[in-house]
Formats: structure tokens, sequence, C-alpha cells
């Protein structure tokens, strides 16, 4: 039996195996949830994982699109069951590409959550409108940051702070500065929404950027508490649906199809 | 007529074109002379229009179709039931507000006072000044706002309204509250007998009927009949709505929950807080009564709002509640301020799980509350 976890986010879609095999992958996200789904179905298929053997549970915003998922289940849930696997009691900030979350579990279940949704400053969105105005890709933005020392972006409003950075451009600032300024801001956003719920000892970080040292890092400057990064941090909801996959019962037989 | 059964879906799919279908009675009534008037909270005490001879009808609007329109006079960052409720007004798109012969409004929030300032240059309103404590003194001049709107009505209408027809009114909407109450108190049964979408269909066309008599003996049979019925078979999570009124974003919000809970309590305008306290039929003074009545009511207006905390408790205890979710329409400030002491209230002192939702009347949040209140009750 393989169990299978599917995190379709809006920019990048997750999948993760557990069964004989431990296996993930990924794949962007187009504009259509559907298709995506269509293609992860046929990746599955090369790689040898039966359906007819699997039971799936789709997260993420594209969730339902997900026709052959056993089960939809939120993303909060699949997180906090992806986290709680290695830190049952801990606070969990997940920065996606069009939202951010925050998480509390205590003993292994959500006990509190907040999220922004509605607004693009703070996620991956904002990061990587500010990399394509810097002519860069998001971790070469991370990387350039790093030797730099942040200028101010202090709009609340995506719109808006790409006009700060097109006028730091102009001002001839030099480039590690304002990418140092866009880690800034964006971990200041996130450390906001994480500092609305009381933190847990444990803070860690997924989401597509946690393999980024210097995010946790500065998000965690923020809060005045360390932030670590969870290992395989991106797969965090798919994994944790994958495990909550392990955990319906064996209702496969009654699946039609 | 009676004889026939009808079947329980058939009914609650009436009650939930009632707003639709009322709008012909109203056209009725029009013609046979008899007055309607437009209500827009549920502070009027609706009882003297009544005494009047004349029907109260919602003018709430639950869409956001004239909000373009309402824009063009009102600020963008107004809550969706002021702009909703003005601009459905402004263009004459909805028939109960073209058909009211007389508006009235409260000086409840400061949205809607001031915007009754623009309603008033294109329709007869009669604005109530509602103290926002429940002060003796407060009460006083409630009182005293009451036989001022008697004696609108009276000279508008030309009618006298004598205490003998008052305390008529009296008794008819304090027997239909007790058949609102007998209706939704079947929602305690666990699991309860219907869906939460089913009894709001029915909490919400409830007010667009006319016909008072049969609309308590309905609901009385109803309840009964739900009864008889029993539970439904699953047994889910069950939540309660409380925060600003509803009727714009009810669909949304409880189908969400409803994927995998059971939305049994409603102590929004709509459901109990409007309908839970009844008049005091015997008072020697029933001005009195019938003031006391209408100030008691728990809105996020009044300061403090003593009566909301304790309805809230005890609704969460009737009706065994496992999570509260507050719904604020965007903007409204004083629900969303007092959300912060319900949460404490609900998650401190109750540790009952809480959320609040900030929501207006587009669709465009549809697939963020689905996560947002799905992960809510995945988490109960
Ligand atoms: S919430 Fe308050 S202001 Fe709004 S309709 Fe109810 S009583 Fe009136
Ligand atoms: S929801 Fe709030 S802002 Fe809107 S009318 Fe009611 S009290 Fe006023």
């Amino acid at each position: 039996m393989n169990y299978i976890g599917i995190d379709i986010g809006s920019t990048a879609a997750k999948v993760a195996v557990l069964g004989e095999t431990q296996q993930y992958f990924v794949l962007p996200t187009g504009w259509s949830s559907i298709d995506t789904a269509r293609a992860i179905q046929e990746q599955l298929q090369q790689r040898g994982i039966s359906l007819d053997e699997s039971l799936v549970v789709s997260t993420g915003y594209g969730r339902s699109a997900v026709n052959f998922a056993d089960k939809q289940i939120t993303e909060i849930t699949c997180h906090a069951a992806g986290c709680a696997e290695k830190y049952p009691n801990c606070s969990v900030i997940d920065v996606g590409g069009q939202d951010t979350k925050t998480i509390r579990i205590v003993d292994g279940v959500v006990s509190d959550f907040l999220m922004n949704d509605k607004c693009s400053a703070g996620t991956g969105k904002f990061i990587e409108v500010m990399a394509n105005r810097l002519g860069c890709d998001i971790d070469h933005l991370f990387e350039i940051a790093e030797r730099g020392s942040a200028l101010p972006i202090s709009s609340l409003c995506t719109v808006f702070a790409e006009s700060e950075v097109i006028n730091h451009v102009g001002a001839g600032k030099p480039r590690e500065d304002i990418a140092a300024g866009v880690v800034d801001s964006v971990a200041a956003k996130v450390a906001g929404l994480a500092g609305r719920l009381a933190l847990s000892d444990q803070v860690v970080l997924t989401g597509g950027l946690s393999h980024l040292p210097l995010f946790a890092q500065s998000i965690g400057k923020k809060l005045g508490h360390p932030v670590q990064p969870l290992e395989n941090g991106r797969y965090a909801g798919a994994y944790g649906a994958a495990l909550l996959a392990q955990r319906l019962e064996e209702k496969k037989n009654r699946k039609e199809k | 007529m009676g004889e026939y059964i009808k079947e329980l879906p058939d009914v609650f799919s009436e009650f939930s074109e009632q707003r639709r279908q009322s709008f012909l009675t109203a056209m009725e009534y029009k013609k046979q002379g008899k007055p309607l008037v437009g209500a827009f909270c549920t502070y009027l005490p609706m009882e003297l229009p009544l005494a009047a001879g004349a029907s109260v009808v919602s003018l709430c609007s639950v869409s956001d179709e004239t909000i373009p329109a309402a824009e063009q006079d009102l600020p963008r960052n107004l809550c969706p039931l002021i702009k909703a409720s003005y601009g459905f007004a402004k263009t004459d798109k909805c028939p109960y507000f073209y058909f009211s012969d007389l508006v009235i409004g409260e000086t409840t929030c400061d949205g809607k006072k001031k915007m009754y300032e623009f309603l008033s240059q294109f329709k007869p309103i009669h604005v109530m000044e509602l103290p926002h404590t429940q002060s003796e003194q407060a009460l006083q001049l409630w009182k005293s706002e009451l036989y001022r709107l008697k004696a609108a009505l009276e000279e508008r209408f030309h009618t006298e309204i004598t205490e003998e027809k008052l305390r008529a009114a009296v008794r008819l909407r304090n027997q239909v509250r007790r058949s609102m109450i007998e209706f939704y108190d079947t929602m305690q049964m666990d699991p309860p007998p219907m869906s939460g979408m089913d009894c709001y269909n029915v909490l919400n066309g409830a007010p667009f009927r006319f016909d008072l008599e049969n609309l308590a003996k309905e609901l009385t049979e109803l309840a009964a009949r739900l009864r008889e019925r029993g539970s439904l078979p699953e047994r889910k999570p069950r939540i309660l709505l409380t925060g600003c009124p509803i009727g714009g974003v009810y669909k949304k919000v409880i189908s969400a929950l409803e994927q995998s809970a059971y939305v049994v309590a409603f102590e929004n305008c709509g459901g109990a807080k409007a309908t839970h306290e009844l008049v005091d039929e015997d008072a020697d003074d029933i001005y009195e009564a019938l003031a006391r009545r209408y100030l008691n009511i728990g809105c996020s207006c009044m300061t403090p709002n003593p009566n909301r905390m304790t309805l809230l408790r005890k609704m969460i205890e009737d009706y065994k509640i496992d999570g509260v979710v507050e719904v604020v329409l965007q903007t409204c400030l004083t629900y969303s301020v007092e959300s912060g002491l319900i949460r404490q209230m609900v998650t401190k002192d109750l540790g009952v799980p809480y959320i609040s939702i900030e929501t207006d009347y587009s669709m465009a949040d549809t697939a963020q509350l689905q996560t947002r209140l799905g992960a809510f009750t995945e988490m109960l």
C-alpha cells in the first residue's frame, strides 16, 4: 500500500509518497489545478506507483482539483501533521506562494492558527516580484542579500513596495542592499503575523523558502526567538497529507474506478 | 389548505424563497392600501408599526449587486451591509424599499446613522435616537423615542395607536418569538434534526412573512415535526455563529463549515439576539416594557455589552457547542473591536475554540473561507 500526499499550492505542487519506497517530487502549478493534478497522476504512473493500491489525501488551495483523492484536508491540518511528527509541541510558520500562516501545535494537534491571505506582502509572491525587479531568481536574491545591509522598504503593499525598490534602483543603491531590504521587509511581515499567536518554545519554518538559512535567521531576529527551518520543509504539507492518508481506514475497496 | 402536509425539504425551500415570494404579497398589500414600514435593524420596536396597522419588512440587503452604485455616494471602505442597503434603495431595485411608506432607522453604528442622512434625500425616514448604554437614563430616553415614533406613525397613517392595539401587537409578536425559539431550539438535539443551512434559511425567511399568526403556527408545527423526525444520522462538531448580521454571507460561511460540522446555533441578529427575549405582556407600563426589551439587545453598539456575553455563555452551554465562529463584516468597527473580548471569554473562561473571520458580500474569498473554516472544524 502507498500513502500519497498531494499539496497543490499557488506556485508549486508537492507530492510525497510513503510506501515501499519514499518519494518526493515537485511540479510547477500552471494556471489550471486540474492540469496539474493530471500531470501528477502521470508522474505517479511513470514512477510505477499504482493508484489502485494507494490512499491519497489532497491539500492546498488546489485540493479539490485532485479527483483521484480519497479525502481532501486543509493545508493547516496537513502542515501540522507533517511537523508534529518531529515536533509535537511547536509553532509552525509557513510562508507560501500566496499566503502565510502560523499554526500552534500542542501534543500533536492544531490548537490555534492564523492566516494572512488577503494580501501578498509577507508571502513568496512578494519576494518573487522583487527578485524579478532585481533581475534574478529567489535563491540568488537571498545569496546577494547575505552581503548587503538592508535598505528600508516600508510599504505594506506589494505594488507600492515594488515602486520603492524601483526608486532604490533608480537612485543607484547597491543591489545587495536592496536585496537585503527585501528579505528584511518580508521577515518583518511574517514575524508580525507569527507574533500574534502565542509562540511555543520550538518555532519551525516550512514552505518553499525554508531551505534558505538567511530567511529563518531574519524572521528569528524580528521575533526575538530562534526559528528552526524544517528539514525538507517545502514538503511539510504533502508529507503531512501522506501521514493522514496512512490514518485513513482501508476504504479503498469501496472506491469505484 | 392545511390538510395537505408538505415534505420537510419543501418547507425549507419555501422559507428560503420567502424573501422573493413576498415581493408579490407586498404589492398586494399596497394595492389594498395597507401601509408598509421598512426597517434596517433589530432595534425597531415592531409592535408599534404593527399596532398602527402596518407590516414591517427588513431592508437589510444581502447581495453585492448594487454596491458599486452605493460607492458613488458612500466611501468604499464601509460595511457591505450599509453599502448594499443604500445601493438597493438608491437604484430602486429593492421592491420592499420601493413599497415602504416610511423607513425607520436607529442611531446604531456610525456608518448606518450617517447613511440615513443620504437616504432621507429620497425617502421619508424616521430616525430613532438609540442610546449606546443600558442605564436607567438611557431607558428613559429610549422610552421617549418610542413615544415619538408612536406620534410619527399616527400622523403618517392617520390612525391612533391605542393601548389595546399595542398590547395585542405585543402578544402577537411574543407568539412569533416563542415559535421561533421553539423552532431553533430543536437544534439542541445532538446530532441536530436538520442542517444549519436549513435552519438558517427558515430564520432568514420568516421575517418576510406578513401573516404572523400563521407563521407562528407553522413554526410550532415545524418544530414538532423535527422533534418527531429526530437527529440526523452522523455526529459532527457543533458550531455557534456570532457577530454581525449574516444575511449576505451565510451561504458561503455555513457551507464551508458544514463540510465537516453542523452549525447548530445562531447568536446573530436573525437568530437569538433578536428573538430570545420576550416583552413583558402584563407590565403596567407597556411602553416601558417595550423600551426595556429592545434596549436589552446585545448589539456591539452598546458599551459595555454584557447581554451579548450572557446570551453567548448560555447558548454555548445549552447547545453543547464545540467551536465558536465569529463573522465580522469588513470595516465593522464595533464588532471587530468587541471580537477580542468575545475571544477572551470563549477561549479563556469557557475553554471553547474560537475563530473570527472577516468577510464581505463578494464571492472572492470563498476558497479562503473554505480553508480557514475547514481547518477550524478539522481541529475540533
Ligand atoms: S447587529 Fe446591531 S446594528 Fe446591526 S442589525 Fe443587529 S442590532 Fe442592528
Ligand atoms: S455590521 Fe457593523 S458596520 Fe455594518 S451595519 Fe452592522 S454594526 Fe454597522
